[in-house]
């Protein structure tokens, strides 16, 4: 499904090298975690793939199905199927949940040739995808993200996930400033989503949200590579030993 | 005080090339502004009021060409059920309007058809003479002498049907100067539309007269007719618990010069003024606002948006005015822009003047960027960069369209707004 060869990334504004040649593989139906310390390059890989500006790949490649997305406008990976759940979701006032989905959604469709979604399809399809993210019809009229709580937000990623039903879904974070039982909502969306044919990327800190999104392969990154690849038993090991064990083993 | 030569000059030059129409009932008026027009002089670039906008095409006897706009968009507010008013190069066109009486509670005469008496002799000219003061506007008491035509309007219940002024351009060179007053009675409500090119070069005036408890709705729409010049003046005064709102949208033209003057004169009372502006290239827009408060407790908003690209300029120049005794004050006023490249600019010329203890008053304005985060967040999703920043647009725009009141022609704005960016899109 996902493809990194050999990435190496700069930021433009300054002479700073970030990832220092990535090699990873999502196939479809499985999902990846990647783990790592603070300054590790795993957001600057999310941001990467998904297109933002501010950043140059010096060498290597990445593809989706055999596609080559590091030539493609965000919107154009976006349509291929790639999908980046935010870790700081961006707020968008004046413009609605409503509106910013279905125009998403249907330029998505127009960008693949496929017919756009009628206004009542849409509905009915939000209403039914809302419910079990617990997303009201009163949130979906108001502006994206705009006085909603760092719960909702996530929540609202994820079901901008379930609407545009990526194949590609790489998760930024995700847990980050959930309580609890948002994250176990947020999760239990993600875990609905899981599919044969779709991968799944999940960056993140900490092992607790690798229990309610079981991972089939944990990978240690750290200085901008991939430095060990493993079962979910990785992820405990991170949780009871910290980085400096595994870090101290592969150097 | 003696004008300048050049001035004076100028202004003879324009008034040489006019004719004062006969009055009948508003012949008085019409020579009272003459004269308060020759005392002031017509505007030049030396003018601080016209600091940021030349007024030198708005004042000259030539008229710059104006090809006529030729455009396939639906007429602005087709699905409204309304009175239509129809002028063409600032005439009344009696076939394209509707019967003037057709529609109860109201009385529609117009302003051309002279007589000797009429309830408008107590109104016409009389807003825009209190408007000089402070700030001269001599464009209004040019107006109010000249003008050719425009209707009376009379609100005596509430008016069900929106009141619709329709303006069509027919010749490159056309110079029209319309006058229109309304005058809304105690406890009634009545609603004025306002669109369309009225010609290459326009003066229109608009008095309204509000009365304790009565309500006046203003929606208006300047259109994408690109090479048009036009100096508008809106004059409001409210009584007590009366209500005032006012909304223009205005997109393109090269010149653009809207005043708004509120004066609230009873206890109570709300004025809002807000515009939405998009504009592309050689354009120059410029709203010009002056809210005086001289009774207690009212309420006063202006929200102005401007969005910028290719060289357009926006300016705003606002003021609250807050008079001695005008307690409970509640003044707010926001201008915003969003510059779409580094070409564009806005000037804004915010103003507060306070000389009551026990008010609320704000002001802000702030110029700004397309936000590069919540366009890459459109775009992760798919929206294609266009259309995400047209979205973005929107959004900056809704809150001044938001102050229109009627949800059906919010979302008639709103679609027209909406066209207009997309066709600007191509």
């Amino acid at each position: 499904m996902l493809e990194i060869k050999n990435l190496h990334v700069s930021l433009e504004e300054e002479d700073k090298q970030i990832l220092k040649g990535v090699d990873l593989t999502v196939e479809a139906g499985k999902v990846h975690a990647i783990m790592g310390p603070n300054g590790s390059g795993k957001s600057t890989l999310s941001y990467v793939l998904s297109g933002r500006d501010g950043y140059e790949v010096t060498d290597g490649e990445a593809t989706l199905e055999g596609e080559d997305i590091l030539e493609m406008e965000p919107e154009e990976r976006a349509a291929a199927g790639l999908f980046l759940a935010f870790q700081y979701p961006v707020e968008i006032p004046g413009v609605s949940n409503n509106v910013f989905l279905r125009t998403a959604l249907n330029a998505q469709r127009k960008a693949r040739d496929e017919e756009e979604m009628s206004a009542g399809d849409f509905l009915k399809t939000i209403r039914a995808k809302s419910k079990s993210l617990k997303i009201d019809a009163d949130m979906l009229k108001r502006p994206v993200n705009v006085g909603f709580s760092g719960g909702e937000k996530k929540r609202n990623e994820i079901l901008q996930m379930a609407m545009l039903e990526p194949k590609m879904c790489i998760l930024d974070e995700t847990d980050s400033g959930l309580d609890v039982d948002a994250m176990k909502l947020v999760s239990e969306g993600v875990n609905a989503l899981r599919d044969e044919g779709r991968g799944f990327l999940v960056i993140t800190h900490y092992q607790r949200l690798l229990d309610h999104i079981k991972p089939d392969v944990v990978h240690i990154m750290a200085d901008g590579r991939i430095v060990k690849t493993g079962g979910p038993e990785l992820a405990l090991e991170v949780e009871n030993n910290g980085y400096a064990d595994i870090l101290a083993e592969v150097a | 005080m003696a004008l300048p030569q050049v001035k004076q000059t100028a202004t003879e030059e324009r008034l040489n090339a006019l004719t004062l129409p006969e009055g009948g009932w508003s012949a008085v008026a019409r020579a009272d502004a003459l004269a308060r027009v020759r005392a002031m002089g017509l505007p030049n670039a030396r003018d601080e009021y016209w600091k940021f906008t030349r007024p030198q095409t708005l004042v000259q006897a030539y008229v710059p060409n104006a090809p006529v706009f030729e455009t396939d968009e639906a007429p602005v507010f087709k699905d409204v059920d309304r009175l239509k008013i129809v002028f063409v190069d600032g005439v009344f066109d009696a076939d394209a309007s509707d019967d003037l009486s057709a529609v109860e509670n109201v009385s529609i005469t117009r302003l051309a058809e002279g007589g000797d008496i009429h309830w408008a002799s107590a109104l016409y000219g009389t807003l825009e003479a209190r408007g000089q003061d402070p700030v001269d506007r001599p464009l209004a008491a040019l107006n109010t002498a000249f003008a050719t035509d425009g209707v009376l309007v009379h609100a005596t219940g509430v008016v069900s049907r929106p009141i619709s002024f329709i303006y069509l351009q027919n010749s490159d060179a056309s110079d029209a100067i319309l006058h229109h007053c309304v005058k809304v009675d105690a406890g009634c409500e009545v609603t004025i539309l306002e669109s369309g090119p009225a010609a290459a070069r326009y003066n229109t005036c608009l008095e309204t007269d509000i009365a304790d408890n009565a309500t006046l709705h203003h929606v208006r729409t300047q259109g994408r007719d690109h090479d048009r010049r036009a100096a508008t003046a809106n004059f409001a005064r409210l009584g007590k618990e009366s209500t005032f709102k006012s909304f223009t949208l205005t997109a393109n033209g090269v010149l653009t010069r809207n005043e708004t003057v509120i004066e609230l004169t009873g206890d109570d009372a709300v004025a809002h003024v807000a515009g939405a502006c998009i504009g592309d290239g050689d354009f120059h827009h410029d709203d010009t606002v002056f809210v005086t408060h001289d009774a207690v407790n009212c309420e006063s908003r202006q929200v102005f948006k401007k969005v910028l690209r290719n060289g357009a300029t926006g300016v705003f120049q606002g003021k609250i005015l807050v008079k001695e005794g005008a307690q409970k004050t509640d003044g707010y006023q926001i201008s915003q822009s969003l510059l779409l490249d580094e070409d564009s600019q806005f000037l804004a010329k915010p103003e507060l003047e306070i000389y009551a203890d026990d008010v609320a008053c704000s002001h802000g304005s702030t110029s700004g960027a397309i936000d590069d985060e919540g366009l890459f967040y459109l775009r992760s999703r798919g929206v294609p960069e266009g259309a995400a920043t047209d979205l973005l647009t929107l959004a900056f725009l809704a809150e001044a369209v938001e102050e229109i009141e009627d949800e059906t022609l919010a979302e008639e704005i709103g679609g027209l707004i909406e066209t207009w960016l997309m066709r600007r899109r191509g």
